[in-house]
């Protein structure tokens, strides 16, 4: 037993006890936390530091307003509905088309048909807090539904995949590209069953695949190759996620990032508490690069400098 | 920085909280463990007269100094005398008195005492003796028999043996013979011995006490030698000439005066009865270190109502639960719904026991949660649907129990001690994981919490654990300093041993 604790300690690997008391309880300010547990005002400070977010079509947020919907909806064909305090992917919907033969029916990214009765139950779950992490009543948000790049149209089932990326102290340390799969429903979470794959810092492009705790070569539904897949804007992910830090002034943070096939990289949200699954995707320890980061911090350093730093440092 | 004032304020906390313990367990003499009893003696003294026509006055003496054994309570029954404690030159005085009585009378003292050996007679150095004034030809006896033993003796202690064994020989010499010619009862001996001891100016003075042995209706009592060698009191044994005092001697008075001095009545009897029983450690403990004018005890547990006490001896142990979740959480890293919810359904199993507990947990939250997923189709708000499912799992209860009653299981009875609103919103936070998770994570965070509460359930029914946090409830000092101890642990969780072992392949 001390001898699997060392192995992993020699191999760098961080622990979820040690990420909470050493770097999230250290260097995330507790009333900073709305700033990325809420997902209105995130897209709005991101947006006020000039960075690229899908718009923002309504906020429903109390009951009343769950009958606006339609309203909001009006003249869109494709949207998505989600909680503002949701963690994880939960209570999301993606509603990518209307029924050809009737207008409030939707269609969503899986193919089901939603009516518009289902939706606003669903909004008010959201508004009363069911998804929340605390329980809490809660604000619903309508928003842009990004048409991802066809990068990932082979190595994806449904759904949209994005790039997380773990930013420390301001500097991108590890990143990985979640393909949500059948399993998954449509979902990019790897507890759900996504599929992860670590990324090379360096240069963008998908490591091995992890699916729970095994590596996977191939996408279990598509049967696409998972690794060596370029992705788009790169360098631009890198500095958007380091200029993260700054908006949100947290230290330990995981951006979340799609790829719009007309817009390029943009960021959906933001987490104070990222998951330690990305290790496994990258078959690489945090603690070690994070050790890194601490040796070679210099507080002047732009968010582009602090990227190709990132890109210097953690390349395979 | 903060990991040291962690550190320092841990240990703070842990030494206080045991130096408190070990000050009432060593000091105060609480005991470690439960259902210790202490033999405790209630030795009953009734002085019976028969009361003359003016008034009366009786005069008892009761013990003062009592090495070897420690008073718990003590009182006096009599009717319609006055009663009041006094000092006199022999000790402490049990003064009664009235104006006017018929008849027979009695006056009962009662005192309540047990044994401990930390109780030493503690008693001012006297000054050497007068030397006695005594006629011839008494005299020169004394002054002959005293220069032999001095010349066969070293020290006090030996001269003392050498006085009392001249004194008992089978054979004795003219003086002795003449000394003892006059002596009757055992009391009028060690009178004589400490007149002889006083003649070579070493302090003594005669004892009276009681062997306290199971249950006596009528004990006698014992003289013994008590003498003073300059530093302490040492008894010897008058009829030996050995150094010792009987088992469980209980010194009642010293000195040469009456036991009681009865005025205004005739006919007095005075009669030991000596009663053995057994009292809780604990509450000899409290009794003493009340006397002693400890204030920490004030705050000791034992002195509320016994149903608070019920409640407060489950209550204090959901630190020990909560210090198991913590283990399992933080070190096992192991899953559960809730931060609490594993302790307080430990809590509901010390009412059902483990099994059924086990058994009716599983049994609740899977019905109410196949009740919850016929809700979902209704379309019902957060709040009403909560509430529904808290409806719900009232009626299941109320099911449960008929059902079991009616087949003559009556454990099911106790079904309704689960905090049902915990319950309630277990079963809501699983639908809502088993939705979104998919129903893998719900089933593994709901066996998790069922292990967690099991293991703190087995960890707060340790009956000795239970006892010691009841008596020492600033153990809970230390049970605290672990907690911030644990707060501070950055190593791996045992199960990420697996869950990351992949990594320490390359």
């Amino acid at each position: 037993m001390f001898g699997a604790a060392k192995a992993l300690r020699d191999a760098g690997v961080l622990g979820l006890n040690e990420r909470n008391a050493n770097y999230i309880m250290r260097l995330n300010e507790r009333r900073f936390y709305p700033r990325v547990d809420d997902k209105v005002l995130t897209k709005k400070i991101s947006l006020a530091a000039g960075m690229a977010v899908p718009e923002l079509y309504g906020v429903i947020d109390h009951q009343g307003d769950v009958r606006k919907f339609p309203e909001i909806v009006e003249n869109l064909e494709s949207f998505v509905v989600k909680p503002a305090a949701g963690s994880g992917g939960d209570g999301i919907l993606v509603v990518t088309g209307r029924s050809t033969r009737k207008r409030d029916s939707f269609r969503l990214a899986s193919g089901l048909l939603i009516s518009t009765d289902e939706i606003l139950h669903h909004l008010s779950n959201i508004v009363g807090g069911q998804y929340s992490l605390s329980g809490n009543p809660d604000k619903a948000l309508i928003e842009y539904c990004v048409r991802f790049d066809p990068v990932f149209a082979e190595v994806s089932y449904q759904g949209v995949p994005d790039v997380r990326v773990i930013v420390y102290r301001g500097y991108p340390v590890m990143s990985m590209v979640r393909l949500p799969t059948r399993a998954s429903d449509g979902k990019a979470n790897l507890h759900q069953g996504a599929v992860g794959t670590g990324v090379d810092m360096g240069h963008g492009k998908t490591l091995i695949g992890v699916l729970g705790n095994e590596v996977v070569d191939e996408h279990p539904d598509t049967g696409a190759l998972i690794a060596g897949l370029q992705i788009p804007g790169w360098e631009q992910i890198l500095e958007s996620s380091a200029r993260a830090h700054e908006v949100t002034e947290l230290g330990y943070l995981g951006v979340d990032i799609v790829i719009d096939r007309d817009l390029g990289p943009l960021i959906l949200e933001m987490n104070a508490r990222p998951g330690l699954n990305i290790q496994i995707a990258n078959n690489t320890g945090l603690r070690s690069r994070l050790k890194r980061i601490d040796e070679i911090y210099n507080p002047a350093d732009d968010p582009a400098t602090r990227a190709r730093i990132a890109q210097r440092e953690f390349a395979v | 920085m903060s990991q040291r004032y962690v550190y320092i304020l841990a240990a703070i906390l842990a030494i206080v909280g045991i130096l408190l313990f070990a000050y009432k367990w060593l000091a105060l003499g609480f005991p470690l463990t439960a259902n210790r009893e202490t033999p405790v003696w209630t030795i009953e003294t009734s002085v019976t007269f028969d009361a003359g026509p003016g008034s009366i006055k009786v005069d008892l003496h009761i013990p003062t100094l009592t090495p070897g054994f420690r008073t718990l309570n003590q009182n006096s029954v009599s009717r319609g005398f006055g009663f009041n404690l006094d000092y006199s030159s022999g000790g402490r005085v049990a003064r009664w008195a009235i104006r006017r009585a018929n008849g027979t009378q009695t006056v009962y003292y009662r005192i309540s005492v047990y044994e401990d050996s930390g109780s030493r007679q503690e008693d001012t150095t006297p000054p050497f003796p007068p030397p006695p004034s005594i006629e011839e030809p008494f005299r020169t006896a004394v002054e002959v028999i005293v220069e032999d033993v001095r010349a066969q003796s070293a020290d006090t202690a030996s001269f003392v043996s050498a006085l009392i064994r001249t004194l008992r020989d089978p054979s004795p010499g003219p003086n002795v013979e003449l000394l003892l010619s006059e002596v009757g009862s055992d009391k009028d001996f060690v009178q004589t011995l400490t007149t002889l001891l006083a003649a070579a100016r070493i302090p003594a003075r005669v004892i009276r006490g009681l062997e306290l042995e199971g249950r006596q209706r009528s004990a006698d009592l014992i003289s013994w030698l008590e003498i003073h060698d300059g530093d302490s009191w040492r008894y010897f044994n008058p009829v030996t000439g050995e150094e010792n005092l009987p088992r469980r001697f209980f010194i009642w008075w010293r000195g040469s005066e009456t036991l009681v001095d009865v005025q205004g009545a005739t006919n007095v009897q005075t009669r030991f009865a000596v009663q053995e029983n057994y009292l809780d450690t604990v509450t000899i403990a409290e009794t003493q270190a009340a006397q002693a004018g400890g204030g920490l005890v004030d705050f000791s547990l034992y002195s509320l109502p016994i149903q608070t006490q019920a409640v407060y001896s489950v209550l204090l142990m959901i630190p020990i639960g909560a210090l198991v979740m913590v283990l399992m959480r933080n070190f096992v890293g192991i899953d559960a719904f809730g931060t609490f919810m594993p302790v307080l359904i430990a809590l509901a199993f010390r009412e059902t026991r483990l099994f059924w507990g086990v058994i009716m947990f599983l049994l609740l939250v899977s019905l109410g949660l196949s009740i919850r997923f016929l809700l979902e189709r209704l379309r019902l708000l957060l709040v009403p649907r909560l509430t529904a499912v808290l409806i719900v799992v009232v009626m299941l209860m109320l099911l449960i129990s008929l059902v079991s009653h009616t087949f003559g299981v009556d454990t099911g009875l106790s079904v309704a001690l689960f905090p049902m609103v915990i319950i309630a919103m277990t079963i809501e936070r699983m639908s809502v994981v088993w939705e979104e998770r998919g129903a893998a994570d719900a089933v593994r965070a709901g066996v998790g919490s069922v292990i967690i509460a099991v293991v703190a359930y087995v960890a707060m029914g340790i009956a000795w654990l239970e006892h010691l946090i009841f008596t020492f409830p600033e153990l809970l000092l230390a049970v605290l300093a672990l907690v911030i101890l644990a707060g501070r642990y950055t190593g791996y969780r045992l199960l990420e041993l697996t869950r990351f072992k992949a990594l320490t392949g390359s």
